[in-house]
C-alpha cells in the first residue's frame, strides 16, 4: 500500500501545516538515507536554516522553514523486526504509525502511544513528544522510546536513554534526547527510533461510554473512574451554554482480550484498520463551519450517544481515530483553514473558565477533547504536565478570535499551564518563556550540538527561541 | 514571521507619515508588532510618527528618508529599509501617492508629477520589495490603492490614473507571485477624510483613516487579495463601473 499523503517533490515549495493558516516557501529535500541526513546538517544549505518535516500534521508553522531547507523524511519509512520477548522494534523516522501499525498489529503488538491519527511519523512523533488517550497511565511517547539516533550539526549521535553510566558524555546524552523529546526538530533531525509496543491479542477495543450533562459532572467522573482504564477521553460540547456548558460524552476502554469477543470473532489474527478510501478533493466553501452549524453538529453528536453503556465492542479505528476515515478532512475548514488550539492546566477551574469564554463569544469549535494528564517527561519543550488538557479546533476567525485566545493564554499561563507547540500558530512570543521555564536547558542542548544556529522553523522564529545564526 | 491571523512582527511602511499609515501602524502596535520601519519625505514629519509609533508600544522603530521623485533611487530605498528592520521583514505597506488639484490645468509638469510620485515609483519600490521576500520565502505586501482608480472619473483623473495603473500592477504583481510563500493585498478605500484631502467637498460612502486601518488588520487576517473600505463599495462599484459615461459624469462626489 502506498505511503499515505507526502513526499513533495524536491525543490522550492510552499509548505503549510495541517491548519493550513501561514503558508511560506522553503528547499524541500528528499535525502534518500540516513548518510545524506547527516551530510545536510554537517553542511548545511545557504539560506535561514534547516528543519525536519514528515507527513505535515503539526497544525501550525512547525515544519515550515521559510527561505530555508525543509529535510522531508519520507524515504525514511522502513520497519525492521520485533524483538519478541521485550516487544522492541526499530523504524526510521520517516515511516508513520499507521505502517508501523499494519507491521505490528498481525504480530500481537500495538502502539504504546497513539495520537488523534496515525498519519504521522516516528520522527514527528518524537519531535512533538505525542500523547495519547492512555497519558494518564503510560505517558508521552517518548517515555517508550528506548534509543534514538540523531544528526545534528556537529555529528550523529547514538542516543539511548534507559543506559547506565555516568560521567559527563551520559548525562549530555541524556539530555540530548530529552531535548529532542518534544524539541519540535530544533535539537536535530531524528532519523530512526527504538520504540516498545504494547502486547494486545486483538484488533477490538472494550469500551464504556458515559454522557454528562454540564463540565462539573464529567470532570468529578474522570477524576474518580480514569485509573481504572488505560485509554480515557471526554469529547466536550463548547458551544452549549447556560446549564449545559461543558457538557460531555466520556469514553474509556482498554483493548479487547479474545475471550471479550463473541467465539466467531476470536479467531483470526488482529489486522490494522486501512488507509482512507474517502477523500475531500478541494477546499470546502466559506463558512461551512459557522456557528450554526457546528452547534447543530455538537447537538446531534451529544443527543445520539448513549447516556451509560459499558462493555461495547469497537473497532481499533474508530475509537482512536475518527478522522483518519476521511483523507484531507482540513480541507472542509475552507480556504483560509482553521487553528487547533490545546492547553494544558492544573486547575480545572481554569478549564472551566476557558470553556465558558468559548462558548459566551460563541467560537464555533467542534467537540472538544478533555483528558486528564499523568506525569511529563524530563523534556524541557514536551508538551504533557500532570493536570487537564483541552484541545479544540476553531475555523479561522477574525482578528477578535486572535484577543480571545491571548486572553485565554495569559490565564493559563498565570496558572502555571502551557499551550502545545506542536498545534500552536499564534501564541504571543513573550509568552512562550512564562509557559516553557525550562527553555534555557533546550538552549544550551542546542548551542552545543548547532553552535552555529542552523536549526530553526518558522515557529521557532516566530516565538523567538531561535539562537543568533552565525554565517559560516 | 506573520501569524495564523497574518499579524506582522516586523513592518515596513512606504509613506509612513500618511495618515492612513500611521493608523495601520496603531492597528498593528498592541498584536505582535516588535519592529516598524517608517520611511517618507518629511523628516520631521517622520520623527513625529516614530515617535507616535513608539508611544504605541512598537520597540524599535527606525526611519528611512526618501524623495519619491527620484524613480531610480526606489530599490536602493526599499533595500536600506530592509536592513533598518535587521531580519526578514513580514508585511510591506505601500501608502505612497499625491492629490493634485489642479488637474484641469493641464499642466504636463504637474502631470508628471503626479505620475511619478503615484505610479512610476510605488512601482519600482514594489518590484524591488517582491524580489527581496520572495527570497524569504514569505510576506505579505499591503498596497493602497483607490476606487478613484477603479473607475476613473473627470474631477481628480490625473490622480486616478495613478491608482488604475498602480492597482493594475498590484494586481499582476499578485498573480505573479502565486506559489512563492508572498501575497499581495490590494486596499481600495472610499472617501477618507485626511490631512490629503481637508477641504475637499467628501463623496458618499466617506471613511476615516483609522477605519481603513481596521479594514488592513482584518484584510491580513483573511488573506482577501482586495480590501474594499468600506465593505459596501465592492457592490457600488460593480454597479458604477457599467454606468454609461452620460450618467457618471453626473454622479455627485
Amino acid at each position: 500500500m502506498p505511503e499515505p499523503g507526502p513526499p513533495y517533490r524536491p525543490g522550492r515549495r510552499v509548505l503549510r501545516g495541517w491548519g493550513r493558516t501561514a503558508p511560506t516557501a522553503a528547499d524541500v529535500v528528499l535525502p534518500a538515507d540516513e548518510a545524506r541526513v547527516a551530510e545536510l546538517l554537517a553542511d548545511p544549505p545557504p539560506g535561514t536554516g534547516v528543519v525536519p518535516r514528515g507527513l505535515g500534521r503539526s497544525y501550525g508553522d512547525a515544519a515550515q522553514c521559510a527561505g530555508g531547507t525543509v529535510v522531508d523524511l519520507a524515504q525514511l519509512d522502513w520497519v525492521g523486526g520485533i524483538d519478541e520477548a521485550t516487544g522492541e522494534v526499530e523504524v526510521g523516522a520517516g515511516a508513520s504509525l499507521q505502517r508501523l501499525l499494519e507491521h505490528a498489529l498481525p504480530r500481537g503488538w500495538f502502539l504504546p502511544v497513539t495520537p488523534g491519527t496515525r498519519l504521522v511519523t516516528v520522527g514527528g512523533a518524537v519531535a512533538a513528544d505525542v500523547h495519547g488517550k492512555n497519558h494518564h497511565r503510560d505517558g508521552s511517547f517518548a517515555r517508550h522510546v528506548t534509543a534514538l539516533t540523531l544528526a545534528t550539526p556537529n555529528g550523529v549521535r547514538h542516543l539511548v536513554p534507559g543506559r547506565r553510566g555516568r560521567g559527563a558524555a551520559k548525562a549530555e546524552d541524556d539530555a540530548l534526547f530529552w531535548a529532542t523529546a518534544g524539541g519540535m526538530g530544533l535539537t536535530g533531525v531524528v532519523t530512526r527510533a527504538t520504540v516498545r509496543l504494547l502486547p494486545v491479542e486483538t484488533d477490538r477495543m472494550l469500551v464504556d461510554t458515559d454522557r454528562y450533562d454540564d463540565l462539573g459532572a464529567v470532570m468529578a467522573a474522570m477524576e474518580s473512574g480514569d485509573d481504572g482504564y488505560r485509554y480515557s477521553v471526554a469529547w466536550v460540547d463548547c458551544t452549549a451554554t447556560g446549564r449545559h456548558t461543558g457538557r460531555a460524552v466520556l469514553t474509556r476502554g482498554d483493548h479487547a482480550r479474545r475471550e471479550d469477543l463473541p467465539a466467531r470473532r476470536r479467531e483470526g489474527l488482529p489486522r490494522a484498520p486501512g488507509t482512507s478510501r474517502l477523500r475531500i478533493p478541494r477546499p470546502g466553501p466559506r463558512h461551512l463551519l459557522n456557528p450554526l452549524t457546528v452547534a447543530a453538529f455538537n447537538e446531534l453528536w451529544f443527543r445520539h450517544a448513549p447516556r451509560h453503556r459499558v462493555a461495547e465492542v469497537l473497532p481499533l479505528a474508530g475509537f482512536f481515530h475518527p478522522l483518519d476515515g476521511v483523507a484531507d478532512w482540513n480541507l472542509l475548514y475552507g480556504e483560509r483553514g482553521f487553528l487547533q488550539y490545546q492547553f494544558v492546566v492544573a486547575d480545572g477551574d481554569v478549564v472551566a473558565r476557558a470553556i465558558d469564554q468559548l462558548a459566551a463569544n460563541r467560537v464555533p469549535s467542534f467537540l472538544a477533547v478533555l483528558k486528564r494528564f499523568g506525569p511529563g517527561t524530563p523534556g524541557p519543550l514536551s508538551f504533557p504536565t500532570p493536570g487537564w488538557t483541552l484541545a479544540l479546533d476553531v475555523p479561522m476567525g477574525p482578528p477578535a478570535l486572535g484577543a480571545l485566545l491571548d486572553r485565554i493564554d495569559e490565564m493559563v499561563a498565570e496558572a502555571g499551564g502551557r499551550v502545545y507547540l506542536a498545534k500552536d500558530a499564534r501564541l504571543r512570543p513573550d509568552l512562550v518563556r512564562t509557559m516553557y521555564p525550562r527553555l534555557d536547558e533546550l538552549q544550551h542542548v542546542r548551542r552545543r550540538v548547532d553552535p552555529a544556529g542552523v536549526l530553526r522553523s518558522d515557529l521557532s522564529r516566530r516565538l523567538g527561541l531561535d539562537l543568533d545564526r552565525k554565517e559560516p | 514571521m506573520l501569524d495564523a491571523f497574518g499579524q506582522p512582527q516586523s513592518l515596513v511602511v512606504l509613506g509612513g507619515t500618511s495618515d492612513i499609515a500611521r493608523a495601520v501602524v496603531h492597528a498593528l502596535a498592541p498584536k505582535r508588532l516588535a519592529t516598524v520601519v517608517l520611511a517618507g519625505r518629511n523628516e520631521e514629519r517622520l520623527a513625529e510618527a516614530a515617535a507616535g509609533a513608539k508611544a504605541a508600544g512598537v520597540d524599535h522603530v527606525p526611519t528611512v528618508a526618501f524623495d519619491a521623485g527620484q524613480v531610480d533611487r526606489a530599490a536602493a530605498v526599499v533595500d536600506e529599509c530592509f536592513a533598518a528592520a535587521g531580519g526578514d521583514v513580514d508585511v510591506v505597506v505601500l501608502a505612497v501617492g499625491v492629490l493634485s488639484r489642479r488637474e484641469l490645468e493641464l499642466d504636463p509638469e504637474r502631470t508628471a508629477e503626479v505620475v511619478t510620485t503615484g505610479f512610476a515609483w510605488p512601482a519600482a519600490a514594489l518590484t524591488a520589495v517582491a524580489a527581496r521576500m520572495k527570497a524569504q520565502g514569505h510576506g505579505r505586501i499591503v498596497v493602497l490603492s483607490s476606487v478613484a482608480g477603479v473607475r476613473v472619473r473627470r474631477a481628480n483623473f490625473v490622480y486616478g490614473a495613478t491608482k488604475a495603473g498602480l492597482d493594475g500592477f498590484a494586481v499582476g504583481l499578485g498573480e505573479a507571485l502565486r506559489g512563492t510563500g508572498v501575497a499581495v493585498q490590494v486596499v481600495r478605500p472610499g472617501f477618507v477624510r485626511t490631512r490629503m484631502t481637508a477641504g475637499m467637498s467628501e463623496a458618499p460612502m466617506a471613511t476615516t483613516a483609522e477605519a481603513v486601518a481596521e479594514a488592513v488588520v482584518a484584510g491580513l487576517a483573511s488573506g482577501a487579495p482586495v480590501i474594499w473600505v468600506p465593505g459596501t463599495l465592492r457592490w457600488a462599484f460593480a454597479v458604477f463601473r457599467l454606468l454609461p459615461p452620460s450618467v457618471w459624469r453626473r454622479l455627485p462626489g
